[in-house]
């Protein structure tokens, strides 16, 4: 397959989080859609490495799995920032009883 | 004794350390304690320069240059705080501290109404004046005359608006500064132009007949030579007091008595004659110069003493005479009578401090009255003051054998082989000089006293402190005329001209001589000084029987009066206009114009900081709105940027 499919489909991911992002006031939903971005860019990552190291695997085939292991990397760090994400969010909601970013601009003032 | 010359040090710092104690414990001290520390310290100088005016008279003396320290150095230039040890810096020397003395001396006595403070203040500027005349004589490079000039230029603002409370005297002290300044702008453009040509600006490195950089240029009159020499010759305008920048002179007579008597009298305005004999060799070198210098200073001379010839205030009519004086100084000057204006610079320093001194005896003894009209036959009450004031009329008359008829003589003389109609109007001139002195003796201390009883019941003669000064004076208006006596009456008479011969040897071979016939000089001194005896008898007879009048003066004699206008003149000329233009800058270019860019700005910024504010309305969302729109802004640009 092509490169570019790879890159619309991660624009296309990237896009949907952003609007999310934008347009949606629920904390978690929000937070999902970061995380959306956040996996549009690991197969961006992911689909790059396998173009630019494709001629090279037969030779070094170490070298064609880096960035297909640095994206794990990616997933477990995002992993540990998710759970102090939720934690977040969970406290606010114990506080608040709601999930509504906009309750959040008491800092404001 | 060999090494008292590198005591000279001392002669300006000792009134510096004057003025340092006098004007920081002005508030502690006594007024005989400032009296003595005042008057001692220049008497200290006096006598030190005294002890090294006789080392350099001895045979086989050679100008030395004494370096201290590194004053200035930046690239290629560097300047030396160095002092010049000569002939013509001693002569200096010895005027200024030792007339300088004298009025300190008087002064003790005539400021004595002051409060303590007051007099401490007094002496303290009396004192840095000293020090800065002596700087400026005493310095070894342009720019160290540059540091004295400005600082008598200083001390002369605040002597004159001692009696600072009067807005009149404080608007005198004013229009000295500036006109001085005028002058000091051209002096130090000149000096950058020494600087940038030369690349020094030393009298050694420029003079000496070695290797001296003028020394060496052989061509008369090249452009940047007649350059620098005129925008020197601005600076000695300016603080000489000649035409067009005079007027100053005659208002510095605001400031105490003495104080005229030091500064516009006797050294200060000779500052400018000093500084063209010390440049004698570039001024002989430009002879465009010269005429300049000749042409102003003749003109300055008969022009002031015109002016003089219908003044009532005594110390006016001894400014316009000081300005007269010193035109005839700067006429010497620009016939190459360098040792005649020198000469003429000390005889006028003996007989204008005492003309002054004796004028301010006169008006300590009217009580605060300057109007000759309502003086009148003070003299049978002021003995010493008449008779002292008798003979400084007489020597700066130029009646021989007195002072004044030596030095005038000889600038006459070479003013008559250089231009013969120089010479005749300088006759002119002198016998104005005559008719005015004379005409001032006879309406102040002969006939009737013009003034209230109460006036005449305190006339009384001035304690010795006034005295001993008008005294010594005297004496030396009579014989200080005869260390010049000319060629033709005595060989080798004239000793002030061999004396100096070294400082002025290199102009002396350039410029043409002009040998007069013996005969011929006889005449022309006969012929000026018997035109000055008729004009003082006739003066004198005219005015001892002066009743006053209540007529006012028409025609020419009201053009005198009014100083032919030259002062209103100025104020629509030059002062009005500029009034107008500041007012203009004030009111439109600083409020409208500077005021409000200033202002705009600031409000600018506080408008745009309250809408801006807005922006930060605690909506996460719009935050990030933000955010997203400026990463595409940075994108868009990066993908056009390429």
């Amino acid at each position: 397959m092509e490169i570019k499919w790879y890159i619309f489909l991660s624009l296309a991911l990237f896009c949907i989080g952003i609007v999310g992002v934008l347009t949606r006031r629920n904390a978690i939903i929000i937070f999902m859609c970061i995380e959306l971005m956040l996996n549009s860019v690991n197969l961006l990552l992911v689909a790059f490495s396998k173009m630019h190291l494709s001629g090279v695997a037969a030779q070094f085939p170490t070298l064609a799995s880096d960035a297909q292991i640095f994206v794990f990397f990616i997933m477990v760090v995002a992993a540990a920032e998710v759970s102090v994400g939720l934690a977040i969010i969970i406290m606010m909601y114990r506080n608040t009883h709601s999930v509504d970013i906009n309750f959040l601009n008491r800092l404001k003032n | 004794m060999t090494n008292i010359i590198h005591l000279i040090y001392l002669v300006p710092l000792l009134p510096l350390i004057g003025f340092l104690i006098n004007g920081l414990a002005r508030k502690l001290l006594s007024r005989p304690v400032v009296s003595v520390i005042g008057s001692g310290v220049i008497l200290a100088s006096f006598v030190i320069s005294l002890l090294i005016f006789f080392q350099v008279r001895q045979d086989g003396f050679t100008a030395q240059t004494i370096s201290y320290f590194d004053f200035l150095s930046a690239g290629k230039i560097k300047i030396n705080f160095a002092f010049q040890v000569d002939q013509l810096s001693t002569l200096f020397l010895l005027i200024i501290t030792g007339v300088g003395f004298l009025i300190h001396l008087y002064s003790t006595s005539y400021m004595h109404e002051e409060t303590a403070p007051g007099f401490a203040r007094y002496f303290s500027y009396l004192n840095l004046f000293v020090f800065s005349m002596l700087l400026l004589v005493l310095g070894a490079n342009y720019l160290i005359m540059f540091i004295g000039w400005e600082g008598v230029g200083l001390c002369s603002y605040l002597l004159i608006g001692y009696w600072f409370k009067n807005t009149i005297y404080n608007n005198a002290a004013k229009k000295a500064f500036i006109m001085n300044r005028i002058g000091d702008f051209g002096f130090l453009l000149g000096i950058f132009w020494m600087i940038n040509t030369f690349g020094t600006v030393s009298y050694h490195d420029l003079f000496n007949p070695q290797n001296g950089i003028i020394s060496s240029i052989s061509t008369l009159n090249s452009k940047t030579l007649v350059g620098i020499t005129l925008l020197l010759f601005l600076g000695a305008i300016g603080k000489s007091a000649q035409i067009p920048l005079y007027t100053w002179l005659p208002d510095a007579m605001a400031g105490p008595t003495p104080v005229s008597a030091l500064i516009h009298a006797a050294t200060m305005v000779t500052a400018g004659i000093y500084m063209i004999a010390r440049s004698n060799l570039m001024y002989t070198l430009s002879p465009i110069t010269m005429s300049v210098v000749a042409i102003i200073g003749l003109s300055t001379a008969i022009f002031a003493a015109t002016i003089a010839l219908k003044q009532n205030d005594i110390k006016k009519v001894l400014a316009y005479s000081t300005v007269s004086q010193l035109g005839y100084m700067f006429l010497g000057l620009g016939v190459g009578a360098y040792t005649g204006a020198v000469f003429h610079v000390m005889t006028h320093a003996f007989f204008k401090a005492l003309l002054f001194l004796g004028a301010g005896s006169v008006i300590h003894a009217m009580g605060g009255e300057q109007d000759i009209r309502k003086m009148g036959g003070l003299g049978k009450h002021l003995r010493t003051t008449y008779i002292t004031f008798f003979i400084g009329c007489i020597a700066i008359a130029g009646i021989p054998p007195f002072s004044g008829f030596f030095s005038k003589d000889e600038i006459l003389t070479a003013a008559y082989s250089n231009n013969t109609l120089f010479y005749i109007i300088g006759v002119l001139g002198s016998m104005l000089t005559a008719f005015y002195m004379f005409r001032l003796l006879g309406m102040t201390f002969n006939g009737k006293f013009r003034g209230t009883a109460e006036q005449e019941h305190h006339l009384h003669e001035s304690p010795p402190a006034i005295a001993i000064p008008l005294i010594v004076l005297a004496f030396l208006s009579i014989v200080g005329g005869l260390v010049g006596i000319p060629e033709i009456f005595m060989h080798d008479g004239h000793r002030l001209a061999a004396f100096l011969s070294p400082v002025f040897a290199q102009s002396a071979g350039i410029l043409a001589k002009h040998e007069s016939s013996a005969q011929n000089e006889i005449l022309l001194m006969t012929i000026s000084s018997v035109l000055a005896v008729i004009a003082s008898l006739w003066a004198w007879t005219k005015f001892r029987k002066y009743k006053p009048t209540v007529d006012e003066s028409t025609g020419f004699a009201k053009v005198l009066e009014n100083k032919w206008y030259v002062d209103e003149i100025y104020d629509t000329v030059i002062v009005r206009p500029f009034r107008s233009l500041s007012v203009f800058f004030n009111n439109v270019i600083e409020r409208s114009g500077i005021d409000g860019l200033v202002n705009g700005v600031g409000k600018g910024i506080n408008y745009g900081s309250r809408q801006i504010r807005l922006l930060q309305n605690g909506q996460v969302g719009n935050y990030i709105l933000m955010m997203v729109v400026g990463i595409l802004i940075l994108f868009i640009i990066q993908m056009f940027a390429k």
